[in-house]
């Protein structure tokens, strides 16, 4: 047993030797003093190196890939397996520099670019707005929450009938067939986001105050924003295929995009420009991807879901 | 089986109970397959009181902390916990991870509708109390468990609740962490005199906190043995007198555990 002098309730901080109290609960300085030590115990800060070096260790390997499909490329039309169709990169690097040198070719990236921001952001409103009521009503969810998943895997190509029946040769054909394929991927992101959302974060929400509406907004959709954030990922790379198959298929009188240029250097016979725009079209794509996937990141590691060595 | 009351403390004046339980029952599933969750539960504890409550798996303590929040709503009896808001705190801090430390601190301060420049100065002041000043920019992920359970904790007291309910909010803490967090929250607890509801399995930490414990009994969950704790405070953990008292209620409560062998 102890020491019968020592009081089990209280023993003051003896002057002398403050490091060497060892006993009885903490007043408030010593608390202080031994919360504050064990926080920096506890506490480890990460550093990351430079941005050079982490830039250089993403791009090395990308170089390579791309000299070795420019190499694979090379000797395909060394072998005249295509004579004429199949040009050397060197006439399609000097067809993409003078390609990028006129005013059709941005005013045609800009009229693509218009209708990728409106058919998108369509998409991402109708697609929220029935994922999140399809995740909160049990109903909706049993009666249309397959037709969702089954509206994702249609080739978005196969809109094209029905988007042209319903707005012949125009922009907006076009715009309806990048909706319909990419709002069920914003849709069903919305609602996997939803469902993943952890039950303590709810309870704590509904404890701190937060009903109805305000529990949404404040608690439920940020916690399951990166999950809807892959949908919206997800949801673009339908949209960006739709929007080039339509163009693509659908001549918009004097306002044909990068889809419908491709169409008409195909028709026209300029082989060397369809592969440039081709490769125009797949810079887009995977600039986009990179933002989205930055952004994923950025999220990620602001919720702490990377591990400490990417943190 | 049901003590009301009778082990008040003198410090309680006597007002209406904070947290008043009638034979309350909480019955999940319908039925024969339903289960008792909680049975016959009458419970006074009064304003500024420090219950524990302790008991073994399926004393149905989680549920039971859901009434009196109001999350949940008894089959039976009746749950009063003074009609104000109560605050929570879990074994996980349950902080936002999309908001930094004081933003998480500000929201039930936003929820109430409290103007930005206010909400500040009380997150920064609730921050510096627990401990945890110009550590408000920081995300939780970056804090440890024993820093991320005091900014829930600053969080809690953001409510301005009168009663704080706490579900083993310190079971997942190594034992220095849990010490210092024990002293942090009694220090708390004297200075604004709110009411505490405190649920733990570990019955020494039950002892040190408490100005009673209350020992349930699994399946369903019942009030088996209600024990003031007459020890002054501040107490320490390893003191022999809580030791005593831990060895009482652990004995009753492995008596308890004992009459489910079968």
């Amino acid at each position: 047993m102890l020491d019968e002098t020592v009081s089990p309730t209280f023993t003051p901080e003896p002057a002398s030797d403050p490091d060497v109290d060892g006993s009885g609960p903490a007043p408030a300085p010593r608390l202080d003093a031994e919360l504050a030590g064990l926080d920096a115990l506890e506490s480890h800060a990460i550093t990351r190196g430079p941005w050079t070096r982490r830039a250089w260790r993403v791009t090395w390997p990308k170089l390579i890939a791309l000299g070795l499909i420019l190499v694979a490329w090379e000797i395909a039309v060394w072998t005249h397996w295509k004579p004429f169709i199949l040009q050397t990169p060197r006439a399609v690097a000097v067809q993409l520099w003078d390609l990028l040198g006129t005013s059709s070719f941005w005013s045609e990236a800009w009229n693509t670019a218009q209708r990728a921001a409106v058919g998108y952001a369509i998409a991402v409103v109708i697609g929220t707005v029935v994922g999140t009521a399809v995740a909160r009503v049990p109903v909706l969810r049993a009666g249309i929450g397959s037709l969702i998943t089954g509206m994702q895997t249609m080739p978005s190509v196969l809109w094209f009938p029905l988007a042209y029946m319903v707005f012949g040769d125009t922009s907006s054909a076009i715009v309806l067939m990048m909706v319909l394929g990419a709002a069920p991927a914003v849709a069903n992101g919305v609602i996997a986001g939803v469902d993943q959302v952890p039950p303590l974060l709810v309870r704590a929400g509904r404890i701190l105050g937060a009903r109805g509406w305000a529990l949404q907004r404040r608690v439920v959709l940020p916690a399951a924003f990166p999950t809807v954030l892959g949908g919206l990922k997800q949801a673009w790379a339908f949209a960006w295929h739709a929007l080039m198959a339509g163009e693509f298929l659908i001549q918009v009188g004097g306002q044909i995009g990068l889809g419908g240029r491709t169409d008409n250097a195909l028709t026209q016979g300029y082989y060397a420009v369809v592969v440039a725009l081709m490769i125009v079209i797949i810079v887009i794509g995977i600039v986009v991807d990179m933002g989205f996937s930055r952004l994923d990141l950025a999220v990620r590691r602001r919720y702490g879901l990377l591990d400490a060595s990417r943190g | 089986m049901t003590l009301t009351g009778a082990t008040r403390q003198a410090r309680t004046p006597a007002t209406a109970p904070a947290v008043h339980l009638d034979g309350v029952g909480r019955r999940y599933g319908a039925g024969d397959a339903g289960v008792n969750a909680l049975a016959d539960i009458t419970l006074d504890v009064a304003p500024g009181e420090f219950v524990c409550l302790v008991g073994a798996s399926g004393c149905g303590k989680t549920t039971l902390l859901n009434l009196v929040a109001g999350l949940d709503r008894p089959t039976v009896g009746t749950v009063d916990a003074g009609g104000g808001p109560a605050a929570m705190l879990f074994q996980e801090a349950a902080l936002f991870p999309w908001l930094t430390v004081a933003a998480n601190v500000e929201l039930p301060l936003r929820l109430r509708g409290v103007g930005a420049t206010e909400r500040r100065t009380v997150a920064d002041d609730l921050l510096d109390r627990v401990r945890l000043g110009g550590l408000g920019g920081k995300r939780p992920h970056e804090l440890s468990g024993g820093m991320r359970q005091r900014a829930a904790l600053a969080r809690a007291l953001a409510q301005d609740a009168g009663l704080l309910l706490m579900d083993e909010p310190f079971g997942a803490l190594d034992a220095i962490t849990r010490d210092l967090l024990h002293d942090e929250l009694e220090q708390l607890w004297e200075e604004r005199g709110f009411t505490v509801l405190f649920v733990t399995h570990n019955v020494r930490e039950a002892a040190r906190l408490g100005d009673r414990i209350v020992l349930l009994t699994s399946r369903p969950g019942r009030v088996a043995a209600t024990y003031p704790v007459p020890l002054g405070r501040p107490r320490r953990i390893d003191s022999p007198e809580i030791a005593d008292l831990a060895a009482t209620v652990t004995d009753r409560l492995r008596s308890e555990v004992r009459r489910h062998a079968r």
